[in-house]
This record gives structure tokens, C-alpha cells and sequence, in this order.
């Protein structure tokens, strides 16, 4: 069983289940919603967690100290990403019946005095958050390990625990894009979010299905993306970023074979049988046209598409060609990704002179 | 009549009535004054819908991102009065804090709430997101959201260098070897190497982000010196001044998001 789900980790297979039981999530979240599904997903969930913890190697990762808060962070979003799509069902059961969403309910536009319904909401919340903090630190100390030395590195030497979305990235992506380009990208991206989600539905009140585009993209790189890359970073990553299972003792003698090779050296080398030329232009041009064409070509291909119709008659072409680079984009990750696993595919465009590599 | 409390006395006495200038909020005029009369109350409405006070609505998670933000700035403050951001002292300074001051939690308290705050953070933006609460009135208010988003980001990330262990190096190393390879700015970038005169190299590892970071080549002393100076003072202060426009443009954009 432990060798199995060793097994299933890996990101390999752990990528494309976690991004199917996503879209199972998303497409039943009314069955996923009710207080029922939590319930149950409760029961096994607890168990299943003491089970994990009774593994000397899992008990290891999860309990080093800078990891406590990732444990909690998986907590939280289990329980609110349910909440919301509880919320969600609610409201959308709703419209559909004809009854406007919970919060537009006459009782709830009602106003109400700041003191006392929202100033002792705030102290409960701020006494509550006190006391949490104070035990948290009481029970944790706060890591600190051997001095400082420049000479000798750690391995594997980890980023704080939010950036390591980024870190595992680099995987797949050279530094210049998944260190500054792809995190510069989504802040730009979820700035612009208001700006090109011109649907005015869903203000102010939990619906899914009256902005499903908008809810379907962002939970995608929230928790596919952004949630689960941490996850893999933080707790099967070990010595030389090589894969380890939850239940894997971190050896740092396992070798892993990896003979990833660059999309011009398919090209040249072994569909055509000759040697790289040296121009560099003329070596990547077929990584070079497909990219190209993914980020030039593709964005008006789709505007063809019913999918891209829809959106162009509602929020017009300027917002559809930024939505829909930004979405182009944020796909070059989990498409990476498959192209690294399916053919060990390394740089769509290899140009290292340069460092230029993609 | 009847016999006066001790509640009721002390509301008569002189300091008292400096201090509030109302009576007990228990009518609708006080209730009123109460808030509009308290420089820290006054941030809320007197009155606002009841959908916006329902924890199940809000979650309460950009209060709570607040209040910790004070909650660390009151210990960050405590802690400075036992660190010095040397080389040399940085370390034992850290030591000292565990083990030689009385109830030491509050490097505890400091380094937990940061954490606690990326977390709360992050919810924050994940129910307004869900709430649709980005959309007009409000879609200014959601960039500056999302730049204190990062700012939190950036400040954690400049305090994990403070303590100068293994894990602070180090994670800072690698977060930082980043910034060498942004495009035409880092000597590890792409575009870089166009920027060259001759055998002039305009962006080297001496001039470079990297280095107007970490102030050298390497994490090093002037790198703590700097991460010290953007952790308690420079950050705080662009936090502070955007907090105050965050919240005052919730307020300027009609209040907590609700059906239109």
C-alpha cells in the first residue's frame, strides 16, 4: 500500500490525477458541496491522516518545523475551497428556482448597526486569533538551525514554503521564466482580472454557475497550479530536488536517470539524421515557429472557436487577446510538463548562448 | 430610586466623560457616535448591510490579515530591541532571544504569525475572488490588494534571512539566484549579453538585480544589512500607506461587496 501510493506521487502520475479529481470537484461540486460529502470525506480523511503519521518518514517531513504551516494551509484550503462551493450550490440551487442568491435576501440587505454586530464580531475574531497565535508559539519553537555558513549548502536547499510553487517550476522552466517572467505574469494577470471579466453577474454573492469561465480559470491556477506545486515542492522533494514519496526515506544516494533531450536535437539529429547546424536561428527555427505559433497563431484560432465568439461579443477583442494570452500562458506550465514526462522533452527552444532557453 | 451602580458612577466622573463623549451604546445615537467618535472605530460604517457581517460571507480573513500585520509589527518591534543585523552578532542575538529573555515567545509569535499571515493573505483573496467582489465599483481596490498581496510576500521573505542560520542563507539564496536571470536586468538573464560595448559589459554580476539586492555577490552582511532595513522599516511603510488606501477604498467603493 505504502509502495503504491509512493508510487502515485509522483508528479508524473500525482499531476494528472490531482487535475482530474480537480475537474470532478468543480463539474459534481454540488454533490461535493453538501454537508454529507464533508462529513464523509471527514471520516476517512482522519484516519487516513494518522495512518500517514504512524510512517517514520512521513512523520519526519510533516513535522519539520517550517512545514507546520503548510499543514495548515492544506487544512484551511480543503475546508474554505469546500465552503465555497458549498455556498455556491446553495445559491446557484436558488437562481435556478427563481429565489435570487441567499445574500440579496431582504433580511440580509437589511442594514444593521456597526456596534455591537460588527465591532464584537472583530473582538471575538481578533481574542481568538491571540490565543491561537500564543499557543502556536508556545507549542512550536520557531525553527532556527546551525549558523549561517556560506561555504557549505544544505541540499536540498528549499525556498520559504510560498515560494516553492516557483522553485518546483524550475523543473520544467529555466529561472528567467519561472523566477521572474511566469511570477511577474500572474500579478499583471490578477490585476487585470477585473478589467477583463466584464461579466456583471456574481457580484457580491457565491455562484459558480453564472461565471463559470472566471471561476474555472482561477481555481485551476490556484490549486492545480499554484497549491499543489507547493505541496510537491514542499513534501517529495529531497536532496537534489529528485522525487521522493511521502513514505520514502530521503536517501541521498538515489540516482535518478534523466536524459532529457531538446526539441532541435529531435529534429535534427534523430528524424533527420544530420548534424546540428551551426547557425542558431536555423537550429531552433521549428521550436521557434512552434512557439510562435502557440502564442500568435493559437489566440486567433480560438477567437473562431464558439468559446471565443462568446467571449468577444461580451467583453470585445482588446480583452479577449490579453484573457487570452495570460490563459495561453498559464497553460504552458501543465503542457511543459506533459511534453517533459511523455517525450523527456527538455527546451521547446534550446538557445543556452543566449539564455535563451524555453 | 434606584441605587446607582459602580458602572454608572465611574461613567459620571470627570476622566470618564473626557475620555468618551458619549453614553452607553445602547441607543440608536450613541451607537452612532460610538463609531463615528473613535479614530479606530470610525474605519467601519455606522451602519452597513447584514450580509457583510456574516462570518459564512466574509470569513473574516482580510481582519484577521490586519490584525496580524499589527500583532507583528508590535513583536518586530520587541525584537528589535535584542537583534543587531551583523554577521557576527545576528545569530547568538537569536539564541540569546530563546534562551535568555524572560517568556521568549515572541520571536515565536513573530515568526508563526508571518506564516499565518501569507495564509490569511491568500483566503483573503480567494473569498473576495468567489464573491465577485473584484468587479466594478471595485476593481482599484483589487490591485492594490493584490500589491499588498505581494508586499506580504516580500516581507516574509525579507525576514527569513533575520535569524542567519542554515535555512536562512540558503532559501535566500535561492530565491534571490532568481533575480539573476531576469531578462536583460540579471547577468544570468536573457537580453543581457546584448547589452554590451566592446568588451564593456554593461549588466555584469557587479551591477546587476541581483546584486542591488543582496548588495554584493552573495548573501552576505550588506545583504543582511539590506534585508534587515526593507523588513522593518521600508516595506512596513509602503505596507502601512497602502493598507490605509485598501481600506479606505472598501469603505469610498460602497462598503463590503453585496448583491447590486
Amino acid at each position: 500500500m505504502k509502495e503504491l501510493i509512493n508510487w502515485v506521487a509522483d508528479p508524473i502520475r500525482s499531476f494528472p490525477i490531482f487535475s482530474i479529481l480537480f475537474f470532478i470537484v468543480m463539474k459534481y461540486y454540488r454533490i461535493v458541496g453538501t454537508k454529507k460529502f464533508a462529513w464523509i470525506f471527514t471520516a476517512i480523511a482522519i484516519p487516513a491522516f494518522f495512518w500517514f503519521m504512524s510512517d517514520p518518514n512521513f512523520f519526519l517531513i510533516i513535522t519539520f518545523p517550517d512545514n507546520i504551516p503548510i499543514s495548515i494551509l492544506i487544512v484551511s484550503i480543503l475546508f474554505f475551497t469546500w465552503f465555497t462551493l458549498h455556498k455556491c450550490a446553495i445559491n446557484d440551487q436558488r437562481i435556478e428556482d427563481g429565489l435570487g442568491p441567499v445574500e440579496a435576501l431582504p433580511e440580509n440587505r437589511e442594514k444593521v448597526w456597526c456596534w455591537p454586530n460588527l465591532v464584537y464580531t472583530e473582538l471575538f475574531t481578533i481574542i481568538a486569533g491571540t490565543v491561537f497565535l500564543i499557543v502556536w508559539a508556545i507549542i512550536f519553537k520557531a525553527p532556527l538551525e546551525e549558523p549561517a555558513n556560506p561555504t557549505w549548502a544544505p541540499n536540498p536547499a528549499k525556498a520559504p514554503w510560498y515560494f516553492l510553487g516557483l522553485q518546483e517550476m524550475l523543473v520544467y522552466f529555466d529561472p528567467w521564466m519561472a523566477g521572474v517572467v511566469l511570477p511577474g505574469l500572474v500579478v499583471v494577470g490578477l490585476i487585470a482580472i477585473p478589467y477583463i471579466d466584464t461579466n456583471p453577474k456574481g457580484n457580491g454573492y457565491f455562484t459558480f454557475k453564472e461565471r463559470p469561465i472566471a471561476i474555472w480559470g482561477f481555481m485551476f491556477g490556484w490549486l492545480v497550479l499554484w497549491i499543489y506545486l507547493i505541496i510537491v515542492g514542499t513534501f517529495l522533494r529531497g536532496p537534489n530536488w529528485t522525487f521522493y514519496g511521502p513514505f520514502e526515506y530521503w536517501d541521498f544516494h538515489k540516482v535518478v536517470a534523466e536524459y532529457n533531450v531538446n526539441l532541435s536535437e529531435f529534429l535534427w539529429v534523430k528524424w533527420l539524421n544530420t548534424s546540428m547546424p551551426a547557425n542558431l536561428i536555423m537550429r531552433e527555427m521549428l521550436g521557434i515557429i512552434i512557439t510562435a505559433l502557440y502564442v500568435f497563431v493559437l489566440p486567433p484560432l480560438i477567437a473562431a472557436s464558439d468559446f471565443g465568439k462568446k467571449i468577444i461579443e461580451k467583453s470585445g477583442q482588446i480583452r479577449y487577446y490579453i484573457f487570452i494570452t495570460l490563459l495561453l500562458i498559464m497553460m504552458s506550465l501543465p503542457i511543459k510538463m506533459v511534453l517533459r514526462w511523455l517525450f523527456s522533452l527538455k527546451y521547446i527552444v534550446a538557445l543556452p548562448e543566449w539564455e535563451l532557453n524555453l | 430610586m434606584a441605587e446607582k451602580g459602580l458602572a454608572d458612577k465611574v461613567r459620571e466622573t470627570q476622566i470618564w466623560k473626557s475620555i468618551f463623549r458619549h453614553g452607553p451604546p445602547d441607543n440608536a445615537r450613541n451607537r452612532a457616535a460610538v463609531v463615528a467618535g473613535n479614530v479606530f472605530l470610525h474605519l467601519h460604517p455606522i451602519k452597513l448591510k447584514k450580509s457583510g457581517v456574516k462570518l459564512g460571507y466574509t470569513w473574516c480573513m482580510g481582519g484577521l490579515t490586519f490584525f496580524i500585520f499589527l500583532a507583528l509589527t508590535v513583536t518586530g518591534v520587541l525584537l528589535m530591541f535584542y537583534y543587531r543585523p551583523t554577521a557576527e552578532y545576528a545569530f547568538n542575538d537569536i539564541i540569546a532571544l530563546r534562551e535568555h529573555v524572560p517568556l521568549g515567545i515572541m520571536r515565536e509569535i513573530h515568526r508563526w504569525g508571518a506564516h499565518a499571515m501569507v495564509i490569511t493573505v491568500w483566503l483573503h483573496m480567494f473569498r473576495v475572488f468567489m464573491t465577485g467582489s473584484y468587479k466594478p465599483p471595485r476593481e482599484f481596490n483589487w490591485g492594490v490588494g493584490v500589491i499588498l498581496l505581494v508586499l506580504t510576500l516580500l516581507l516574509s521573505f525579507t525576514g527569513y534571512l533575520l535569524p542567519w542560520d542554515q535555512l536562512a542563507i540558503w532559501a535566500i539564496a535561492v530565491g534571490s539566484n532568481m533575480a539573476k536571470a531576469t531578462p536583460f536586468l540579471g547577468h544570468g538573464g536573457p537580453g543581457a549579453m546584448l547589452a554590451q560595448i566592446g568588451d564593456f559589459v554593461m549588466v555584469s554580476d557587479k551591477n546587476d538585480v541581483r546584486f542591488q539586492l543582496l548588495a554584493g555577490r552573495f548573501v552576505g552582511e550588506p545583504a543582511l544589512l539590506r534585508f534587515y532595513i526593507l523588513h522593518c522599516v521600508f516595506i512596513p511603510l509602503v505596507v502601512g500607506v497602502l493598507i490605509a488606501v485598501h481600506f479606505w477604498r472598501v469603505r469610498k467603493d460602497g462598503g463590503i461587496s453585496a448583491p447590486l
